[in-house]
């Protein structure tokens, strides 16, 4: 399934790096996004996009994780050349990623 | 058990402005805050005050002041916002002329100073905190640097009895902080108090971000209301803990999801959230549904603060040329990529100098380029070429370049469009809290 059946996601922006958070709908289904949405597997997904290391921080208290990844954003908000010059519109793109079914 | 309320009145420089008359009149507040700075604005703002001594506030200032002074000191709301970006002062006087202009009186206006540290940055040995490199490399581009104060020089012109407080750069959350610190007399090193203080101004400073706004995703997350979105509410208590809510009948929804979503948004690790007041720690927060539209927020911890203040500096960095035009029906997709296979080539044959350079299909892969996009056909596509340049104008010839399509590229080029800009960049470097001092001017009438 896609993670967008179990997880809802926001993308934030400081200078050069781009922040996302995974949080799941139901508390119970954390410990799958804990198991299946690693650094390595975010780093992958958007290899075309961030150049930097991808670091993951566990928020258990609310069911999300958080998704540091550096040089993401081709110079940060004040810079880039890109469209989305904030990365906005990444969250979006990582809920099509697929983990297991439950 | 005393309590006050905290609305949030506006998220960014550009906002809304309604929204905040709705929670002046309806929201039963004690204060009125408004977050209007982002990174960039303080250095087009010093640009200005250059210029014109008068100038360098917010462009928004008199719309929103016009808005909502009036009914602020009508109903005792005191107003705190960092509107004066690179001239606090200039923005009290605007602010004086405008109380005025509505007659009124019995008012006290505070602008804080002292955020602007290019001469220390200047003359000193700092490091860019993006690239490791010496900031002498940018020394003679830069054209702003602003520390980012605390909450202390708010809650002094509070003590003073000040209704409005406007400053330059100041940390977002300060903007709420200081007047919890005010009313209820917390110590400024009572970090966990202050680390909760922290979460009640990182959640509120984005304003429509916690109310519904930034989170719609029709079937999985659907918000009612977004046309008429209402701002944000902090009804805070004695030991820091605090409820967000609405005015009851505005847009938008005050969920668990979407305090969730809106805590995580722009930290970094969870556990050291780096303010000028506070390390504040994110890690044992409890959010709890208490009603409708009712969120209750607790657990926010904090550690001593560091010896150094963030400042945000601005410099010329570079040019950026720009052009965009429109394909549509079958083969949209290979006349896109056509007109800008056309661009490149004749970038090249014309000798553009160009430092930097990307080309788009807007409405197949120009968000997150080929492996995320791969697998559609558009109706319409957009191509878009940016480049960055070394001055304006090669920066115009980039535009210029994709113009020309529409008599020299693919058929049915449509809605050619083009730009060339200046762009002043922002870095960051620790600056000494030591050399960091600000000063209060009042404007009473």
């Amino acid at each position: 399934m896609k993670l967008r059946e179990i997880a809802h996601s926001r993308t934030g922006d400081k200078g050069n790096i781009s922040n996302i958070s995974v949080i799941a709908y139901k508390p119970e289904e954390y410990s799958l996004l804990e198991k299946y949405v690693t650094a390595e597997r975010v780093k992958e997904f958007f290899s075309d996009i961030v150049k930097g290391e991808v670091v993951r921080y566990t928020m258990p208290n609310i069911g999300a994780l958080n998704f540091v990844m550096y040089n993401a954003l081709g110079g940060g908000v004040t810079r880039t050349l890109a469209l989305d010059i904030h990365g906005k519109s990444l969250s979006s793109s990582l809920m099509n990623m697929e983990i297991p079914d439950k | 058990m005393k309590k006050i309320l905290i609305g949030s009145g506006a998220g960014y420089s550009g906002d809304r402005i309604e929204p905040a008359v709705e929670l002046a009149e309806k929201g039963n507040i004690n204060y009125l805050v408004f977050e209007c700075l982002a990174e960039r604005t303080i250095a087009i703002a010093q640009q200005a005050k250059l210029k014109d001594p008068n100038a360098g506030y917010d462009a928004l200032l008199v719309d929103r002041f016009k808005a909502v002074l009036g009914i602020c000191h009508r109903n005792k709301i005191k107003i705190i916002t960092n509107m004066g970006a690179a001239n606090a002062v200039a923005g009290a006087k605007k602010i004086r002329e405008i109380a005025e202009e509505l007659g009124l009186s019995g008012l006290k206006i505070a602008a804080v100073s002292g955020d602007d540290v290019l001469n220390v940055v200047r003359d000193g040995d700092y490091a860019i905190m993006e690239t490791g490199e010496p900031l002498a490399t940018i020394k003679d581009q830069l054209v702003s640097a602003n520390a980012y104060l605390g909450a202390e020089p708010i809650v002094e012109a509070l003590q003073n009895g000040a209704d409005v407080v406007i400053t330059g750069r100041v940390s977002d959350p300060a903007l709420f902080m200081a007047p919890a610190i005010y009313e209820f007399g917390w110590s400024m090193d009572d970090w966990n108090t202050l680390g909760q203080a922290t979460l009640l101004g990182h959640l509120l400073e984005c304003a429509g971000q916690i109310t519904g706004g930034y989170f719609a995703d029709p079937g999985y997350k659907d918000v009612a209301g977004l046309a008429r979105l209402g701002f944000p509410i902090a009804e805070v208590q004695e030991d820091g803990s605090f409820v967000v809510t609405k005015v009851p009948g505005s847009g938008g929804q005050v969920k668990l999801a979407n305090c969730q979503e809106q805590m995580v948004y722009e930290i970094h690790d969870p556990k050291a959230y780096i303010t000028p007041n506070v390390v504040a720690d994110f890690s044992a927060v409890q959010m709890t549904e208490v009603g409708k539209d009712r969120v209750l927020i607790s657990g926010g911890k904090g550690a001593p603060k560091t010896d150094f203040l963030k400042a945000s500096i601005g410099y010329k960095d570079s040019f950026i040329g720009e052009g965009q035009i429109s394909y549509a029906g079958p083969g949209a997709a290979a006349r896109g990529q056509l007109a800008l296979d056309i661009v490149a080539e004749r970038l090249k044959l014309m000798g553009v100098d160009y430092q930097e350079i990307r080309f788009d299909l807007i409405g197949v892969n120009a968000l997150h380029g080929p492996k995320l996009s791969a697998g559609h056909e558009p109706y319409e596509v957009r191509a878009r070429v940016g480049g960055r340049t070394k001055n304006m104008r090669e920066a115009v010839r980039i535009g210029n370049e994709v113009e020309t399509l529409y008599t020299n590229g693919p058929a049915g080029g449509a809605g050619a469009w083009k730009s060339a800009r200046e762009v002043v960049a922002m870095v960051s470097a620790l600056v000494p809290r030591s050399l960091v001092s600000y000063s209060i001017q009042y404007e009473v009438l």
